[in-house]
């Protein structure tokens, strides 16, 4: 028998025709096809209980209520709190991605020492004791006053027991993180005489006027102020919003006016002028409760007249009377201020010209109003015993100038700091605490700090992250991250009620990481002396649940304690100035220099164009870098695969020769960079921005490398007033690349 | 080749059958072949490729249902429970039976490797659950068990009253069990509980017209199951 060819194509018929016979095809099919709707890299739900943990969220200071869900022991997702004062039920998309930040690959997973420039794991007594002894040393050298602390906040518990630790130690350099924080509690300071913490009444208010507040793209408390947003638009109310670029927040407003920008401050003493010229401003406040109104009213009466301001802000006189009556006229307006989401200070002069705008039509601890809160005065610690070494540390001045001489008033200068260092022979910091922070990232003039930072002999991370901070360092001594601990939230930013939120560990520790607090404990514990002494808690969970006594219960089940009792109007007396009243001027402010809008940085015969910043709730402003579903969230007019897009008026663009999404090169003093060409109406000609929150050095492959770093473009300017820095911009060029 | 080459080599080709003999003829052979591939195949299809599709695996521990069921009092939910939220429990956490199993109960060697390599150590079983769907398969018990009525064995069959556990047969390709597709290769089924696949949902949805649709959605057809 003779196998051919046809025989061959017989055999492969018959098969076929047999296999069609059996379940082979179909069931291979039907596998297959399951097999391809389960990939392995296609994320599962865990299987098991669902539980819920109330929290806070500490990834940024808007102090939102969090419902952490879990099934077994899985975090899976972050919701907001239903009921929450602040967030009732929302949550932005960087608490969103919170489990992102507990799983993540960039978490620091147990303490760590440089050694030849490269990473070792130590245990945690050896690096305490290290530390204990750098610090013992200074301490018998009578250099206490050497040690510095950054942290992002001076409220609540952690950066309390940083500051005593500081304090008990000999060392007056506790310095928190600058945001307009800083400012609005100066206006309050200077105006009022208290020192408070800003609350802003949105909820309650009928026409908000903006100074370039990116009221949706996190200025205040985030979540609260697109509630904010949303019922004051239900309730028929007005938004205008006052800024050189259509942000989120202009398209969102009922009017936008693009001013060229520094003039904002200007613009509001402008529409001061108008309101006491037209006799629109209220009354009863001026006259009873206010003091000082008629050398301000000569202020601005004098430089402020309507042609002035029209020809500094570009603004027509018309729409600035019109905008004058129209706020003066509304049932309750408020003028808030501080650029973006306000990570940057600004000018004080900006600060006190919208506070004054806000005075003059009443909006002063009223509801819809701007509200001095009173500080959070749960933490009452005996006080520490001080030796002789501390005293002496003590009583030497600020690193950073604060609180002394011209900046008499202002409390933290973070951003002196690194030319102080960098001027020095030798560092005035020995040994630098960086908790809550990463100014290695986030301070103007990136490489001046970083230069800074080499300079000091010990710097340590208390960062969870291996953030630029963190890889610069000397010793890194790993946070647990906010879904590991408990911590509390003195108040949320910009919420107009006292409140405090409460942070639980949902999860058990994932990592040899340690509370700050309890390492803050212990170090004292280590060094003996009054130092130890003042830290006589067994831990740092004892500690919390001390300072919050009553409030501790409530805390635990609701998640947050609010002052239920507190009222606006219940505030209206509360002035505690030398007036007993609200001052328009007084000596203190008077001292300020004159007010003029603030120039940025660079020299405009080189660098013809304005770069400025702006924020997105799509990227983290804080001291967190964004993780993966942010940055995978941003759209392709902000991030193109890791380049960056600025945004170019045409009319710049056809000047400068350059086309849309084509590549370009952006230059400042401070460096230059590549990126793309974005084309955008919505931004005045002249004027260019990039995102802030890119342009990671450091972290993981989700993040590092993308875009650039707006702050290692840019440079700070110190206000004349307070020191604080005051620069929004920086002049730049581009060319094609 | 031209059209005259391909005339010629066909016409030799007649030639060579002719020389080959009536009768004889390539049918026989042919058909041999279609013979030999059509039962081979048929060979590979019901008998071999079953066996190489599932691997077998044995689960990590012997457990008799019957013997549980008479120590308990509430039948399947002693240990299957739903929580208060209505989610359903499935199979048991080592915390439910440490309830009695802290130490070694009997003299059963499988009751004495669970209580040292799992309870001791507190390390969950990890059970082979043979009624696992795949991920994209919404499924509630609660909302066939309590609301529709139903009973455990209308899909499960009689696991509760089984003496041991047989092997785990997971589908090499997919890694789900061979219960889904159900015992019989071809996908018959006798029994309800035979199969349980996408087919046998809609059966009983169809049939008595229940949830035609999602429940959240209103929307018809695949919602009902594929959220």
């Amino acid at each position: 028998m003779k196998i051919d060819r046809r025989s061959f194509l017989s055999f492969v018929i018959g098969g076929a025709a047999g296999t069609a016979l059996t379940p082979l095809p179909w069931k291979l099919t039907d596998d297959l096809a399951i097999w391809s709707q389960n990939w392995p890299w296609t994320p599962v739900p865990e299987k098991g209980e669902t539980t819920y943990v109330k929290s806070t969220c500490t990834l940024c200071p808007g102090g939102c209520g969090i419902n952490v869900r879990l099934v077994g022991d899985r975090v899976v997702k972050i919701e907001g709190i239903k009921g929450h004062p602040v967030n009732d039920g929302g949550v932005c998309t960087l608490g969103l991605s919170g489990p992102q930040l507990l799983y993540g690959p960039n978490r620091v997973q147990s303490p760590k020492k440089k050694v030849n420039g490269k990473w070792r794991n130590i245990s945690w007594d050896d690096a305490l004791s290290e530390i204990a002894g750098k610090l013992g040393d200074l301490r018998s050298k009578g250099q206490s006053h050497s040690l510095a602390c950054i942290c992002d906040s001076d409220r609540g518990t952690v950066p309390e027991l940083l500051d005593r630790l500081l304090t008990v130690y000999g060392s007056p350099n506790f310095i928190r993180t600058p945001s307009i924080q800083d400012n609005y509690e100066l206006a309050l300071y200077l105006t009022q005489g208290v020192r408070a913490v800003p609350g802003f009444n949105v909820q309650d208010s009928d026409f908000i006027l903006s100074f370039g507040s990116g009221l949706i793209e996190g200025w205040g408390s985030p979540v609260y102020m697109f509630r904010g947003k949303s019922a004051l638009k239900e309730k028929g109310g007005r938004m205008d919003q006052i800024e050189p670029r259509l942000s989120k927040t202009a398209a969102k407003s009922d009017r936008w006016m693009a001013v060229k920008p520094g003039t904002e401050g200007a613009l509001a003493l402008g529409l001061a002028n108008v309101i006491i010229k037209e006799g629109l401003f209220k009354r009863d406040f001026v006259e009873n409760r206010a003091a000082g109104f008629s050398e301000y009213k000569k202020f601005v009466s004098d430089g402020f007249s309507i042609d002035a301001i029209s020809k500094m802000t570009g603004l027509d006189a018309p729409v600035i009377i019109a905008l004058a009556k129209d706020f003066a006229g509304a049932r309750k307006p408020l003028a808030i201020c501080g650029r973006g989401a306000g990570t940057s200070p600004g000018s004080l002069q900006d600060f006190l010209a919208v506070h004054f705008l806000n005075a003059l039509v009443g909006s002063i601890n009223r509801a819809g109003g701007i509200l001095a809160l009173p500080e959070p005065d749960y933490i009452n610690w005996p006080e520490g015993e001080m030796d002789a070494a501390a005293s002496r540390g003590m009583q030497q001045p600020r690193i950073d100038g604060a609180g002394s001489g011209k900046y008499k008033s202002t409390r933290y200068l973070l951003n002196r700091l690194p030319e102080v260092v960098n001027s020095a022979q030798d560092s005035p910091v020995q040994v630098l605490l960086v908790a809550g922070a990463n100014p290695l990232y986030a301070m103007m003039d990136t490489e001046a700090v970083a230069k800074a930072f080499e300079k000091i002999p010990l710097v340590v991370s208390f960062s969870s992250y291996m953030d630029e901070t963190s890889a610069a360092a000397d010793l890194i001594l790993p946070n647990h991250v906010f879904l590991e601990r408990y911590e509390d939230v003195p108040f949320a930013r910009g919420f107009p009620k006292p409140i405090i939120g409460l942070v639980q560990p949902v999860v058990e520790p994932l990592y040899n990481t340690r509370h700050t607090g309890d390492v803050i404990i212990e170090l004292a514990q280590k060094m003996g002396g009054t130092v130890a002494e003042a830290f006589a808690w067994e831990s740092y969970d004892a500690c919390l649940e001390e300072s919050l006594a009553d409030k501790w219960d409530t805390l635990l089940e609701d998640g947050y304690w609010v002052d239920t009792e507190f009222s606006e109007t219940a505030q209206t007396q509360e002035f505690e100035t030398d007036s007993a009243k609200f001052e328009f001027s007084n000596s203190d402010i008077n001292a300020l220099p004159v007010y003029h809008s603030v120039r940025v940085p660079g020299d405009e015969s080189f660098y013809p164009l304005l770069l400025v910043p702006y924020d997105t709730m799509r990227l983290a402003s804080s001291y967190i870098g964004s993780p993966p579903f942010l940055v995978k969230a941003l759209e392709d007019t902000v991030l193109k695969g890791n380049d960056m897009l600025v945004e170019v008026n045409p009319a710049t663009a056809k000047n400068l020769g350059l086309s849309d999404r084509k590549y370009a090169t952006l230059t400042t003093a401070r460096g230059s960079a590549k990126v793309k060409i974005y084309l955008f109406d919505g931004i005045m000609p002249g004027v260019i921005a990039i995102p802030r929150g890119l342009g990671h050095t450091a972290y993981d492959k989700f993040l590092a490398g993308k875009g650039v770093n707006y702050h290692a473009l840019s440079e700070p300017l110190e206000d004349a007033a307070t020191g604080l820095d005051a620069a929004w911009g920086v002049r730049a060029k581009l060319t094609k690349a | 080749m031209s059209t005259e080459d391909k005339a010629n080599e066909i016409s030799a080709e007649a030639q060579d059958q002719e020389q080959a003999g009536p009768g004889q003829g390539a049918g026989g052979p042919i058909t041999l072949f279609f013979i030999l591939g059509l039962v081979g195949s048929l060979v590979l299809g019901w008998v071999i490729f079953p066996q190489l599709l599932y691997s077998h695996k044995e689960q990590p521990i012997q457990f008799n249902h019957v013997l549980h069921n008479q120590e308990v009092e509430d039948g399947c939910e002693s240990c299957h429970f739903f929580r208060e939220d209505g989610t359903y429990s499935g199979v048991p956490k080592l915390a439910q039976c440490i309830d009695c199993h802290e130490e070694v109960l009997g003299e059963s060697e499988e009751e004495a490797k669970f209580v040292n390599q799992y309870v001791l150590k507190g390390r969950e079983v990890p059970w082979l659950v043979y009624s696992r769907q795949p991920d994209c398969v919404f499924f509630s018990h609660v909302a066939h068990v309590k609301m529709g009525q139903m009973d455990c064995v209308t899909c499960h069959g009689d696991v509760g009253e089984s003496e041991s556990l047989k092997p785990y047969e997971a589908n090499r390709i997919s890694g789900y069990s061979r219960d889904i597709w159900g015992k019989n290769i071809a996908g018959l089924k006798f029994n309800s509980w035979d199969r349980m696949k996408m087919d046998d949902c809609s059966e009983c949805h169809v049939r008595d017209n229940v949830n035609q649709g999602s429940v959240q959605t209103l929307r018809g057809g695949c919602f009902v199951c594929h959220k």
